[in-house]
């Protein structure tokens, strides 16, 4: 409750100063940023620039070495939280409904069996419907498509009301319309239920018609603002050490990096790679 | 077929049928069927080292199938699952070849540790089995949804607040639990089966976890039951029937949710994507 006090806004998460070294490397250095209620925030950055350690920090399943992170003003604590994490392979064999996963995010974290109750039984039915996944409530999950299966995972994430919804690169190994159509759900949670949802991914693109800021990450380090203001030639070649070009093509963005001293030097086109 | 010598063997078998029934359908779940097999096997030779210095054997299976159980969870922490688990047994299995070469007498009573004495269950026996299967049912009931949790979702759940490590620890304990109260009943080859296949077979029956659980446990009985009427019958061993049984629920599992596949694709086609099972790959 302070820390909302002292901004005067719905800070929801409050990232200060968190360095991560994970056996003797360097993952992440002095990175801040603040989100708010309602905000679409992207967490972009190539494989490996550690989108996913950021991510687990937040969580509280990895210690910084410095640093702080905050959840609503309040201490960290977890079923503030909704996570949905890179890569869930669901086992098609496995006898588990749709329904039965949304359930878990209710209470699998209590001990005993599972009694069924109307109320509880409701407030799936009603998540379902909000992610448009009734017709499938049924299904087993590991029959069901990428697309689906990342429906049924936001909505065990948000069952349990938090504050704040972590995503892990959901749209990766989806087609291009699901990718849309999960980025469209993720838009309309944050504007209505006003959550704050911080979604990592390698591909911006799919991300800028709804992203209201945006987290760069690379070399371990991070730029944050608007798509417009970190997604300059200027401001990532600050982050990236090289120079950058940010190049525009049909409301897309592509991020190059142009080594062009040597490029010139051995003609040689090759070393003009593409970042993002 | 029903004497008060057999009532002990259908009792004794029951109860390690309903306890396999319930933890297989979680060493299904999770992928444990290595622990399973490994923790039966090297609990065996606890009960050779019982033997050796005149203890029940019960207790050397007890204390063998716990630290091995806790061994696999702590190295499983650090390296590879299986490899952790391979370790054990493989030290398990050498301690129990040292404490055979030791002993005087063995033969007969070590066929059936191995393969069980399903028959050969005293009154004073069917106790201990029964008051262990409670508490392994028991447990599995109390950490039922963490342990769902965590063998789905293993990631989401450590964020939730169910830690991956406490959940392996405890499970492992139910698998030592079982196979000590198991292993002088049916033996350490028997159990393992008992443990896989009606929890294998069950998930083609059913989309539902906990009616899984319990289609496990019925299966495991009419498995145990049918074996031992029909080594009773035939004269042959009971490990063949409980063994070839197992397999053979598997596979009507596994037929049957095949042909409920077909039907329902067929009634909706147009619809529905092609299966894993049915895309050719060229």
């Amino acid at each position: 409750m302070q820390g909302r006090a002292a901004t005067g806004s719905d800070e929801i998460l409050a990232v200060d100063g968190i360095s991560v070294t994970l056996s003797g490397r360097e993952i992440l250095r002095d990175v801040t940023f603040h989100i708010n209620a309602g905000e679409f925030t992207g967490l972009i950055g190539s494989n490996g620039a550690g989108k996913t350690t950021l991510l687990r920090v937040i969580l509280g399943l990895i210690s910084p070495s410095a640093g702080t992170v905050r959840v609503e003003g309040g201490l960290r604590r977890q079923p503030l939280i909704g996570y949905v994490p890179q890569r869930i392979t669901l086992d098609p064999d496995m006898p588990l409904r749709a329904r039965d996963l949304v359930g878990l995010g209710i209470d699998g974290q209590r001990f005993g069996l599972p009694l069924p109750s109307p109320t509880r039984r409701k407030q799936v039915d009603e998540m379902l419907e909000a992610v448009d996944a009734t017709r499938f409530a049924e299904s087993r999950v590991g029959n069901l498509s990428g697309g689906e299966q990342q429906r049924i995972l936001i909505a065990h994430a948000l069952i349990s009301r938090p504050r704040l919804l972590l995503l892990d690169e959901p749209l990766a190994n989806l087609d291009i319309g699901s990718e849309q159509e999960v980025v469209d759900l993720l838009a309309r949670i944050a504007r209505d239920q006003r959550i704050a949802v911080l979604i990592s991914t390698h591909d911006m693109n799919p991300l800028l018609p709804v992203m209201d800021r945006i987290v760069y990450i690379a070399n371990g380090r991070i730029a944050t603002g608007t798509t417009a203001e970190v997604v300059s030639s200027e401001s990532l070649t600050k982050l990236y050490g090289v120079h950058v070009d940010v190049i525009h093509v049909h409301n897309r963005i592509l991020v190059v990096a142009g080594r062009r001293e040597e490029a010139l030097q051995h003609g040689d086109t090759e070393s003009i790679v593409e970042l993002m | 077929m029903f004497s008060d010598l057999m009532l002990n063997a259908w009792g004794s078998a029951s109860i390690v049928a309903i306890v396999a029934g319930v933890v297989g359908f979680f060493i299904v779940l999770r992928g444990s069927a290595f622990a399973a097999h490994a923790l039966p096997n090297g609990a065996f030779a606890g009960a050779a080292g019982a033997s050796l210095i005149g203890v029940d054997a019960i207790v050397g299976l007890a204390v063998f199938s716990v630290l091995g159980a806790l061994t696999i969870a702590g190295l499983g922490r650090r390296a590879r699952h299986d490899v952790a688990t391979a370790l054990v047994i493989v030290l398990m299995l050498g301690l129990g070849s040292l404490f055979l070469s030791m002993a005087t007498e063995y033969a007969p009573e070590i066929y059936s540790l191995l393969f069980g004495e399903v028959l050969g269950v005293s009154s004073s026996e069917l106790v201990p089995i029964a008051v262990i299967g409670v508490v392994c049912i028991a447990a599995v009931f109390l950490v039922y949804r963490p342990l769902l949790f965590s063998s789905v979702m293993p990631e989401v759940a450590e964020a939730r607040g169910v830690g991956r490590g406490r959940m392996e620890v405890v499970f492992l304990l139910v698998v030592a639990l079982t196979t000590t109260m198991a292993v002088p009943v049916v033996g350490a080859l028997l159990i393992f089966s008992l443990l896989i296949s009606p929890a294998a077979a069950a998930r083609s029956f059913t989309d539902r976890p906990f009616t899984a659980m319990g289609l496990s446990v019925l299966i495991a009985l009419g498995t145990v039951w049918s074996a031992i009427a029909l080594a009773y019958l035939s004269n042959l061993p009971i490990g063949f029937f409980v063994g070839s049984i197992g397999a053979g629920t598997y596979a009507v599992g596994r037929g049957w949710s095949a042909w409920r596949r077909n039907r329902r694709s067929s009634r909706r086609t147009g619809q529905t994507r092609p299966r894993p099972a049915q895309v050719q790959t060229s």
